[in-house]
């Protein structure tokens, strides 16, 4: 069984590293707006309208969804950082669910 | 782009490092160059770190394997930028078009290896329904594949999950094929560091 959970490799942890910075690092969005932007969680208005479509249809953004943020009265650097993590989370959720399938299929393999 | 920041808001070294690059490849230089350039330590150097590693580093996956299921990603999420782009880095790693536009096409009757096949199948649930289960995962093992082979894609597919988010929010502006090709050439010889 110990084969089972799979060590972290170099490119999880490079990619943590990016995970690491763009929530907890220096910006000009809160740390607090930046997790939750990451997580897609308890964001409000047109944050949660522009964010929610980064992270589940980003085809589907628009101009407009841009305009509402900034009336809104969130700044063009806060708006990239936030986009930023709200695409980021996403995608780290897709790599640990793709990884949680993997250990779960080599744990099946070594218990047959 | 849909920020003006993006558009204008470089240092006069990276302005200059712009326009060489104008010069040097005679097209715009592409907005995806242009964000890993906007506050590379908010992001952009890790960034490039981790997509050159997943699609540069060590693997048993060839270049053109991994600029493939790049496409394939940026496909299933119908990103216009990431799928130019890529499938035309995909073609020229491969010397074969035809291969290409097959798997974009129709996965199952694409003339490609059963594991490939397999992994792509897998990349594309991921990213259109964003969970998996341990018996999809079962079915890329069973193919052929290697555990660190599954772990090399899925690094792959994340950094493409990021990067076509961030092109179709920000509004990367779809290069001329001759731009994609250009953009192709460059990315084969030097990566995405």
């Amino acid at each position: 069984m110990h084969h089972a959970v799979l060590a972290e490799d170099k490119k999880r942890a490079a990619y943590r590293a990016l995970q690491d910075r763009v929530v907890d690092g220096e910006g000009r969005a809160s740390p607090e707006q930046r997790a939750h932007a990451f997580s897609n969680v308890g964001l409000s208005g047109p944050l949660d309208s522009l964010l929610g479509k980064v992270a589940t249809r980003p085809a589907r953004v628009t101009d407009a969804d841009f305009a509402a943020a900034r009336a809104a009265g969130f700044s063009e650097d806060e708006l990239f950082e936030l986009v930023i993590c709200a695409a980021v989370g996403q995608s780290a959720r897709l790599y640990d669910a793709g990884l949680a399938a993997l250990a779960g299929a080599v744990a099946g393999e070594e218990d047959g | 782009m849909r920020l003006e920041v993006l558009n204008r808001g470089y240092g006069p070294g990276t302005k200059l490092l712009f326009a060489v690059i104008r010069l040097v490849s005679r097209h715009p230089v592409p907005d995806a160059a242009k964000l890993v350039f906007y506050r590379p330590d908010f992001y952009g150097a890790r960034a490039k770190e981790f997509t050159h590693e997943a699609m540069r580093g060590p693997s048993a996956w060839s270049v053109g394997d991994r600029e493939l299921m790049a496409a394939y990603v940026s496909q299933a999420n119908e990103c216009a930028f990431c799928i130019g782009a890529h499938t035309a880095t995909a073609r020229q790693a491969y010397q074969d078009g035809p291969k290409v536009t097959a798997v974009l096409a129709d996965l199952d009757s694409a003339p490609i290896e059963e594991p490939l096949r397999a992994t792509l199948r897998m990349l594309g649930k991921l990213t259109a329904e964003g969970k998996l289960g341990a018996e999809d995962m079962r079915q890329v093992l069973s193919a052929g594949v290697s555990r660190q082979q599954v772990q090399d894609a899925l690094a792959v597919c994340v950094a493409f999950n990021t990067t076509d988010r961030l092109a179709d929010a920000f509004g990367f502006e779809v290069l001329s094929p001759e731009g994609f090709e250009a953009g192709a050439k460059y990315l084969l010889k030097r990566g995405y560091r």
